[in-house]
Order: structure tokens, then sequence, then C-alpha cells
């Protein structure tokens, strides 16, 4: 399903506190796409996947998933947090399938369909186990493992691999890519690592800070065929260059500006 | 000159006791719990077989059990602790249907909150024993008057523990199960109680003590048979030995019921630990 922004605003706060967060965003993302949003901290990106989770609502323009608004929360929009959001309670499989239980799938469904997922994410062997008793890297597989298996049609993407190490990271980021292949799911991609951005994402859309707005959006197109390659791609490398002087530029435009 | 045979001050008597560090090994920690109960044990012990006290206000160990063992024998003791832990429990239980619901549904929803919690912040401060004419006024003075005291004593406290508890449940996790279509009942039955459940427990652990408490002033209304009513007996005809034994088997039941919530815990919630 497409994901489309249109003209969207968004203002938190009332009188001395307000502050517009996000100012008239306005791109579509293809059904099947990999689409990245970066940006500064502050900048509003994550504020927008939670506009597109139905997490939060615009104070102006819409947001349209599939064609219809977006209301509210719904399970065709999977999430992952940055922090390991897996229920402490449940082991790694009955997480897994919590959403297809929500969702009333049979027992043997779910049974099946859980075991899938976590081969999908090579985790087959810790469904037993409780989430405390998993490393960060795997509970985040785990995480992405419980998003797909309630079938989303969107993946919403809120800086899954920021918590983790820098190597863990770089298998992760091969990981996702590897997934978003075989399943061609929307996915929406939130991230400060420009790197990873233009490693996974088709489309990098970048904002800029106070209010966040989109000032430019690049495709690159590369060959996402062998990602440790491209990661040391000359080419590569010019891009992440001249992504980080884009927004160093669009940032010191902002601090220059005149406070009104 | 190097000595080898000096102690570290840490290895001293005060430093060990007044150390931020956990007490190993097992053997150690078992002396210091059983120091606990028997020191004092010692000193009573003590005091009563030097006689330094008038043993009819302080009675002995030996007559203590003795009082114990009369109460048995006529069968009173066990028929007091049958009708105590009866009205408790009754209590203890009504307050726990009533508050620990209303305080997931305030800890969950702001309006609903702000909508109780003055009046429940209120209602708290009031004595449940300050409620105890009133109660026979309405209800009489058979059970029900004094199990809705003990209640009224505890489902303040179960309320506003248990909101307290439900605002810690992390926020993640709740727009996850949103995302992953829990409607809101769901959220509150399979995502907020279920994370919040050690915590509820152990609030209505540390809350039975509150309703144990308030037994015997619940006993003060017209009771026939209970702890509480046979320490008010006892003291009538200056029995000290029976006061004595019914205040030991108060504080042992309401020890097995603390260490009953700390096994549920502990069976309930394997994940927490």
């Amino acid at each position: 399903m497409d994901v489309q922004l249109h003209h969207v605003g968004k203002v938190v706060g009332h009188g001395q506190q307000r502050q517009q967060v996000l100012d008239d965003v306005h791109f579509t993302v293809q059904s099947g796409a990999f689409v990245a949003i970066v940006g500064r901290s502050g900048c509003g990106k994550s504020t927008l996947l939670r506009l597109i989770a139905g997490l939060d609502r615009p104070s102006s323009g819409m947001v349209r998933v599939g064609g219809l608004e977006v209301k509210g929360p719904g399970p065709d929009r999977g999430m992952v947090f940055q922090k390991y959001s897996l229920y402490p309670w449940l082991t790694v499989a009955q997480n897994v399938g919590f959403g297809m239980a929500i969702q009333g799938l049979t027992r043997a469904e779910i049974r099946e369909r859980t075991s899938y997922f976590l081969d999908v994410v090579g985790l087959a062997e810790t469904a037993r186990k409780l989430p405390r008793e998993l490393s960060g890297g795997m509970q985040q597989r785990i995480a992405i493992a419980r998003a797909l298996a309630a079938d989303p049609q969107v993946l919403l993407l809120d800086e899954p691999f920021g918590a983790l190490d820098l190597q863990i990271r770089e298998s992760m980021q091969e990981f996702l890519y590897r997934l978003w292949e075989r399943n061609r799911i929307t996915a929406v991609l939130v991230t400060h690592d420009l790197e990873e951005a233009l490693l996974l994402a088709q489309t990098v859309h970048v904002l800029a800070t106070g209010p966040g707005r989109l000032v430019c959006s690049l495709r690159p197109g590369f060959n996402h065929g062998d990602l440790a390659a491209l990661r040391l791609n000359y080419t590569f490398l010019q891009w992440r260059q001249r992504l980080a002087d884009r927004l160093r530029a669009v940032n010191q435009q902002e601090t220059s500006r005149p406070v009104l | 000159m190097v000595s080898t045979d000096t102690i570290p001050r840490q290895s001293g008597l005060f430093a060990r006791l007044f150390s931020f560090d956990p007490v190993n090994p097992q053997p150690l920690r078992l002396t210091l719990n059983t120091a606990s109960l028997l020191l004092p044990l010692l000193l009573w012990t003590a005091v009563t077989f030097f006689g330094t006290v008038d043993t009819a206000f302080l009675p002995s160990l030996p007559q203590v059990a003795a009082s114990l063992q009369e109460m048995a024998a006529s069968g009173l003791l066990f028929a007091d602790i049958g009708a105590s832990t009866m009205r408790v429990l009754a209590g203890f239980l009504l307050a726990s249907v009533l508050g620990v619901p209303i305080g997931i549904l305030m800890g969950s929803f702001p309006a609903i909150r702000h909508l109780l919690e003055p009046l429940i912040g209120f209602l708290r401060y009031m004595p449940a024993a300050a409620f105890t004419p009133l109660l026979i006024i309405y209800l009489g003075i058979d059970e029900a008057p004094k199990i809705t005291l003990i209640c009224i004593g505890t489902v303040f406290f179960n309320v506003l523990m248990t909101m307290d508890a439900v605002k810690f449940v992390p926020r993640e996790l709740i727009e996850t199960a949103l995302t992953l279509g829990c409607n809101r009942w769901q959220l509150l039955w399979k995502v907020i109680s279920r994370y919040s459940l050690p915590s509820i427990l152990d609030t209505l652990r540390i809350n039975a003590a509150s309703s144990w408490n308030l037994l015997v002033v619940a006993e003060l209304l017209a009771a026939d048979v209970g702890l509480g009513k046979r320490i008010q007996l006892a003291q009538r005809f200056f029995r000290t030995d029976q006061i004595f034994a019914d205040l030991l088997m108060l504080g042992l039941i309401g020890f097995a019921i603390d260490m009953a919530f700390r096994l549920l815990l502990r069976l309930s919630c394997r994940w927490c630990s």
C-alpha cells in the first residue's frame, strides 16, 4: 500500500509553549518502496512516523495509507521502536504471535506463522525463551518478526538499530534489507544515520529542523546487491558526503535566521 | 613495617552491618535473619527469668505457651483464628475486587483519574475506625460492619497504589499493542494489567497488612469470637498471658499472609525476578 503525506503540519503545545514541529510536509511513498527519512534530532522525523502509524494526529493536512485517511493506529501499519518493546512476560514465540492472537487467528495458524517468522529472523531456537534472555540485536529482530507476523501493509521503523553496537548494527541492516527484498513490503525508516539511510532506501527524504520541513529527496539508484561492498563504494561515499553537507547547510541557514 | 595481619577496616562488625553491598554468603544472611527473631526472644526470657519485671505485667515465655495450649485445648484459639481470618479475608478481598480495577482505570485513563483522584485522596484521610458508629447504624452488629470497616480501611490505598503501578507501563509497550491491532479493552487486559501485575501483587501484599491491622478495631464492634475480641476480654480479666499469646498469633498469621503473597509473586511473575 502506498503512503501519502498531504501537506502535513503538526503543532504541539499552546501559547508560549506552542511549537510547530512539522510544516507542510508533502510526499508519497510508493507501494513496495523502501524509503528513509533523515534529519537532525528535533526535526520531527519521529513525529512524522507516528502520524503515519496513527499514534498522533496531524494539525493540518492529511495522511493517507492505501487511499484511506489515517484515523488511528491499526494492524495494517506495523511499527518497530528504537527501545526494545517486547512484552517481558511473554516468551519469544508468544511475542511474535501477539498480533495474530489479537486478530483472532486460530492456534494452529498462529503456531505455523510464528515458527515461519522465527525462521525468517533466524531465531527459531529462542522460541521458548523470555525476551530478557536475548541480546539487544536479537530482541530487535524479534520485534521486527512480531511486526511482520501481524501481516501489515506498511512497516514503520523508528531508529530500529539506534541502541545497538556498531558491528551488530551492520549485520542488522543487512538482515533488514534482505527481509525487505523478500517481502517487498512498503517500508519507512526513520534514522539519523546517513549511511544506513542510503544503504537501505531507494529514496531518502531530508528534513530540516525548526519547523521540520522537507528540503529535498534523493534517489541515488544504487545497486543494493552487496551491501558490504556498497558501504565502501566511492560513489556511495560521495553521496553520503553530499547528504551530510546538505544537512549541515540547511541547519546552518536555520540557526542564522532571526528569531521571531 | 608491612603487616599482613592487620584487619582492614571494611571487615569490622560496624562496617559490615552498615555496608551497601549485598550480604553474602547465604549463611551470614540466615544468621542475621535468625538473630532478628532470636535476640528479642532471648531478651524477653532474660527479663522475665531474672525477675526484674512483675510477670503479671510481662508474662514469661512458658506462661504464654501454657496459655496458648490452654486456649488451643478448649478450641477457643481455632474459633478465634477462624473468625478473624474470615473477616480479614472477606474485607480484603472486597477491597481488592473494588480497588484494583478502579486503580487500573485511573492509571490508564487520565480523565477517569482527574474525576476520581480528588475524591479518593480525600476519603483516604478519613480514619476507617471513625466510620464505626455509622456502620453500626447502617449495617447492624453482625459480620457486615466488621468486613466493611476492614474494606474501607484498605480499598483507597489499593486504588491509589494500583494507579501508581499502572502509570509505569512503558509507552512503547502500549503503542506497539495499538499498532498490532489491540482495542482499548484488550490493551487494558493484555498489556497494562499484565505488565503491572507484579507491582499490583506487591501493593496487595503491603495493604493486606493494613487489613490485618484493622481487625482488632473491627472486633471492638460486638464480636463473640476473634483474636482481637479475645485480647479485649483478656484485658478485662487481667490475663496478660492471653494477650501475649493472641498478639503472637496475630503476628504469625500476618507473617504467613505476607509470605504467601511473596510466593504467589514468585510463581506468577517469573519474568520479573
